[in-house]
């Protein structure tokens, strides 16, 4: 009975085993199965997941010459485990530091708050971004720095000295950067201004990824799998500008000693030949560890050579405005070619008086536009804004007005492919009835008409006035990149966009525009190889000295080149505009200059308006 | 001649041989983990290679297949009649190893022979279990007399208490095991009631000891959740084990209504320290047990009175180890496996490593060799104590689950051989060498899955090591052995 009852205890016991191997099923079926923490953790253990950086894409003219390019750089790193014992001393001369420098980066990287992923086994950046020559110096000696190593990473690289603000420069990421893009890590390099940064995604590829196995003291035991679940990095995408360097240099050197910009574009494709801003920088010094410096260096000037003026400087046309004027009284039919209005020494109206220089009067619309007659354009929009069988209002004359400029590209940014683009000034009629309380007409807001007063155009929308005009009617928005390696081109850089205004009476100006140029304010562009077509333009500045622009394009017939050169306090549009536009249009039609052209080139160049050495 | 011959193939005929194959596949998987948990990259020779631990493994496994043969071949009445000799020898030489041992990691149980080293604890077991099934098999031995429950108590705490001194506390505790053996001997049932209610009280007590009630400081949490089990517990014993008449119910719903009504007064009213009113109560219960025992002349309950007493002293005795007694180590250890701290750079590290290796198994695992965490050495003592993380990650569920289901396997034929055994002799070594093996498993891979403190003991057949292999190697071929052999006399 005793001995049964005793052996009844086995199923206790063999329960008990059963119960368990049970509780360990249960608990590995909930840790193995159920959850996933695990095996990430495992992962974010063992591999080291290396990012390859791709090359980003380089950059080319628009004849294939290179611009920017990678070069290599080399990264100092050091392991601290096995630093211990090395001369400072010299190791602080071979780099060029100070042992304070020395002590406050080692500091640094020890420190796991911001460095949080510092092992005392693992490679971590000393220094970064050393030149070739840098380099050299410290390589030789390294067999007697123990623990420090080298990596090489690239870096952009610049060939010319010209077109800084088209290219754009690269710099290390910000915080918002890493937030918005999923792409970047801390410590990644993206295109900051220009081209680097409006074609970022283009240029910079894909990152590849190599895993490598690390042990629990991190160090790094191989390659996961034999690299087979390693991504290699996609190359960026080249680039190439429809910049014609020879010419963007010849703009820059013309430029010298003056504020201002050179924008050419080639009308029937809307491709930018040059984009000249100046004063501007070499981007060569824009590169590695100097990069923040020369930066701050830059911005404390005042004249602001990193100001990209093509794009992002508004200025009154002046008379290169009144070209769009012309086209929008014929198409309204408030002028026709044969109307003639006085012109006395400029515009009288009651008390109002707008000044003009010595010419025949009274005068059609032909030599007005030749002679840049401002008292001509002053009666045109009078009476196109004091027409009430037409507009019922002064505010819809206005309105219609501005419908004409806008869809000649002005009030709003054409839509370049640069970042910064300033959409310049065209009012309305809500701007004026505020300012005047309602109460104005064609006569308070008549220097509108010749591009002054409220109206201010960027030197791109200036040279994109004169594309328009050579293709009598449309334009195609500016762009700088002509080509992307293996992808189409945005179909908006393709695209026609026509203004209000009809061909036959875009003839009319360019006749009017190369009257200008055979007999008119530009006869200094004039010349035996092709037929110029221009307008001057002196903006008043109420700060000082008048600008000096001009606005053109040539041949006439088979337009290639359409531009504007705005020169700031350079006076008469005939001073520098004309001679610049000129010398700027041979350069790109004849390959060439002539040698008298040459001279002229010189002596443009050495014309200072400010002294640039005195920053 | 001709009668060895008869003998061998009736040896043949009656060795277990479910046994030996769940032995073989799990030593084959055995050493299947210890290649992918010693396994390096820098590796260049195979696993054969000796200079490597999964060569030397190799040669352990050989060697302790070469042992089973010859265990086999001796008579078991050698055994039985040797082994109280065999048992006194352990204890001389358990005795003298710390003399002649070198220390490594803090332990003295190592001695060397040669240019091996043997860890005279993994054999000791077996003398002890040979030496108990001995001594209790004989006929007039019975656990209920308190001389031979003292007798077979002493003989299992002997050799526990020289393994201490060699500071090999894991080691040590596996002699606990045998109180499995004991109870199902017919040592009673409140026995193991005594201890399981120690570890409830143990793990209560220190879990929340740091904490208050309602944050009021008069009330210390794991102090009156260890008084109210103790009135639970006593209560409950006294409706076991006490006579009809008594009105348990009344007693332990009189007591709860009693502590429910003064926690209100403390919340609501007045707060004081609750602790009082329960001590008053647990007291009252042992005075009116002992009045009960003396005017009924029933012992037993003087017992449950000296249980409640004895509850009493426990819990208060042991705030004084864990502060005192214990290492800190030991301490952090305890605390971890609790919950109560979070150490992951320390006493914590091993066990979430393991669980990370093991987790990141999945089902069916990496593959063989492709473990990730134990191939970097993320997971400490990954070949000895830790080898389970190596199945769980590199063999996944499935894995571990088969090597589970063997030793389930292994255990419940070894009860059932057991239990078919003529005489006591083999019942009761079955047993030890059952308790020994579940001892091992439940401590071993309770430890690697975070449910049971870190105590490291190897996990059989699995763990890197000659000593541990051997021991489970003859305590199971000796149990074998004895079984053939009634067996053979049976016919």
């Amino acid at each position: 009975m005793k001995r049964y009852q005793l052996e009844k205890r086995k199923y206790v016991i063999g329960g008990l085993t059963v119960g368990i191997v049970l509780l360990f099923l249960v608990r590995l079926f909930s840790i193995q199965l159920l959850s996933d923490v695990f095996r990430r953790d495992a992962d974010s253990n063992a591999f080291l997941r290396q990012v390859q950086f791709p090359s980003r894409g380089a950059i080319t003219d628009r004849h294939g010459k290179l611009l920017v390019y990678n070069q290599p750089a080399y990264d100092i790193m050091v392991i601290m485990m096995e630093q211990d014992g090395i001369d400072t001393l010299d190791l602080c001369e071979t780099l060029g530091i100070t042992r304070q420098w020395y002590d406050r980066r080692m500091r640094e990287i020890k420190d796991r708050v911001h460095n949080p992923g510092y092992s005392r086994y693992t490679q971590q950046l000393f220094m970064s971004q050393l030149s070739v020559e840098e380099f050299s110096r410290f390589g030789e000696k390294l067999f007697r720095f123990p623990g420090f190593y080298i990596q090489k990473r690239s870096i952009r690289q610049y060939q010319y000295p010209y077109a800084a603000h088209i290219l754009g420069d690269v710099g290390e990421v910000g915080p918002k950067e890493i937030k918005e893009d999923p792409y970047y890590r801390s410590g990644d390099y993206v295109g900051t201004s220009g081209v680097e940064r409006s074609y970022e995604t283009y240029l910079r590829g894909e990152k590849g990824c190599e895993i490598l196995l690390r042990d629990a003291r991190g160090r790094i035991k191989g390659r996961y799998q034999n690299g087979n679940f390693d991504v290699a990095p996609i190359p960026g995408h080249n680039l190439t500008l429809g910049i014609d360097l020879d010419l963007q240099a010849l703009g820059e050197r013309l430029m010298k000693g003056k504020m201002g910009s050179i924008v050419a574009i080639e009308p029937s494709s809307g491709e930018v030949l040059c984009m000249v801003s100046s004063p501007t920088y070499d981007p060569r010094e824009m590169v590695g560890r100097q990069r923040g410096a020369v930066h701050r260096r830059l911005s404390a000037i005042a004249q602001k050579p990193l100001l990209n003026r093509a794009i992002m400087g508004q200025y009154p046309p002046g008379s290169t405005f009144k070209t769009g004027q012309a086209l929008t009284f014929l198409e309204e039919g408030i002028i026709e070619p044969s109307t003639s209005y006085p012109c006395s020494h400029g515009f009288h109206f009651g008390n109002l008086t707008v000044g003009c220089h010595s010419h025949g009067s009274p005068l059609p619309l032909l030599p007005a536009i030749a002679t840049s007659c401002n008292g001509y354009f002053c009666w045109g929009l009078y009476h196109m804004f004091s027409n009430r069988r037409k507009y019922p209002s002064v505010q819809a004359a206005m309105t219609r007005w501005k419908d004409y400029m806008v869809s000649m590209g002005f009030g709003y940014k054409l839509g370049i492919d640069l970042p910064g683009e300033k959409r310049g000034m065209i009012p309305n009629a809500d701007f004026y009835d505020k300012a005047y309380r309602q109460s104005w007409n064609g006569l308070t807001v008549i220097s509108i008409s010749i591009g002054q007063g409220e109206v201010n155009l960027t030197p791109l929308q200036i040279a994109n006035l004169g594309a328009t005009i050579a293709n009598r009617g449309y334009y195609i928005t500016p762009h700088v990149v002509k080509e992307i390696q293996d992808v189409p081109l945005d179909s908006t850089y393709l695209k026609r966009n026509y203004t209000m205004v009809q061909r036959s009476n875009y003839e009319i100006v360019v006749q009017g525009m190369r009257g200008a140029v055979t007999g008119g304010t530009c006869r200094a562009a004039n010349n035996p190889w092709y037929e110029v077509c221009g307008k001057t333009g002196t903006a008043q500045n109420p700060h000082g000295q008048d600008h000096s622009a001009f606005m053109g394009f040539a041949p006439k017939d088979d337009p290639k080149i359409a531009i504007c050169v705005y020169v700031e306090n350079g006076g008469f549009g005939a001073y520098f505009g004309v001679p610049i536009g000129a010398l700027m249009m041979e350069q790109y039609i004849n390959g060439h200059l002539s040698p008298a052209s040459e001279a002229k080139a010189e002596e443009m160049e050495n014309k200072y308006l400010y002294n640039p050495d005195k920053e | 001649m001709s009668t060895s011959n008869r003998n061998n193939k009736g040896l043949f005929r009656t060795l277990d041989w479910y046994v030996v194959i769940i032995y073989l596949l799990l030593l084959a998987m055995g050493w299947m983990s210890v290649c992918g948990a010693s396994y390096d990259f820098d590796q260049t020779g195979m696993f054969f290679d000796l200079s490597s631990r999964s060569g030397m493994q190799l040669v352990w496994i050989g060697s302790s297949l070469l042992l089973a043969g010859i265990i086999l071949a001796i008579d078991d009445r050698v055994l039985e009649s040797f082994s109280n000799i065999i048992y006194i020898f352990f204890l001389v030489l358990l005795a003298i190893t710390p003399l002649l041992a070198h220390d490594i990691k803090g332990s003295m149980s190592w001695i060397k022979i040669g240019s091996m080293s043997i860890q005279p604890a993994e054999f000791a077991k077996f003398g002890t279990a040979l030496c108990v099934a001995k001594v209790m098999s004989a006929h007039d031995f019975s656990l209920s007399r308190w001389r031979d429950l003292f007798l077979g108590v002493s003989l299992i705490i002997l050799p526990m208490l020289l393994i201490i001194l060699q500071k090999e506390t894991g080691s040590a505790l596996v002699y606990l095991s045998f109180f499995l053996m004991l109870y199902r001997e017919g040592m009673s049932g409140s026995f193991l009631f005594v201890g399981v209610s120690a570890i409830v009280y143990f793990i209560v007590g220190v879990k929340y000891m740091d904490e208050f009630l309602w944050g009021l400081e008069e009330i210390n949490l794991g102090r009156f959740l260890t008084l109210l089990l103790i009135y639970i517990f006593t209560t409950g014993m006294m409706k076991v084990y006490g006579q009809r008449f008594l009105s348990v119910r009344y007693i332990l719903w009189g007591g709860l209504l009693l502590i429910a009504s003064s926690l209100v007064i403390a919340r609501y009213v007045y707060p004081f320290d609750i602790i009082w009113v329960q001590l008053a109560l647990c007291l009252g219960l042992v005075i009116y047990l002992l009045y009960l025992g003396f005017r009924n002349q029933k012992s037993r309950y003087l017992y449950i009175a000296l249980f409640a007493l004895g509850s009493l002293c426990f819990h208060y005795s042991v705030n004084y180890v864990m502060e005192n007694v214990l290492q800190p180590h030991q301490q952090m250890r305890i605390r971890v496996l609790l919950g109560t701290e979070d150490d992951p750079r320390g006493a914590g590290y091993n066990v979430i490593q393991a669980k990370i290796a093991i987790g990141s198994g999945g089902l069916k695992g990496k593959g063989f060799l492709n473990g990730t965490q134990t191939k970097l050495k993320y997971v400490p003592e990954q070949d000895t104590d830790f080898i389970f993380c190596t199945v769980g990650e590199e063999e996944g569920f499935v894995g571990c689950a088969i090597v589970l289901l063997l030793f389930l396997a292994l255990l419940l034929r070894i009860i059932w051989l057991s239990e078919r055994q003529p005489f006591a002799f083999g019942r009761i070594f079955g047993y030890c060498v059952m308790s020994i093996f579940l001892f091992h498993l439940f401590i071993n891979v309770g430890m690697v899955l975070g449910l049971t403190p870190v105590i490291g003991i190897p996990l059989p057949f699995f763990s890197y090591g000659g000593s541990s292999l051997w021991g489970f190697t003859i305590l199971l071929f000796v149990f074998l052995r004895i079984d053939a052999g009634q067996k053979q006399r049976e016919r």
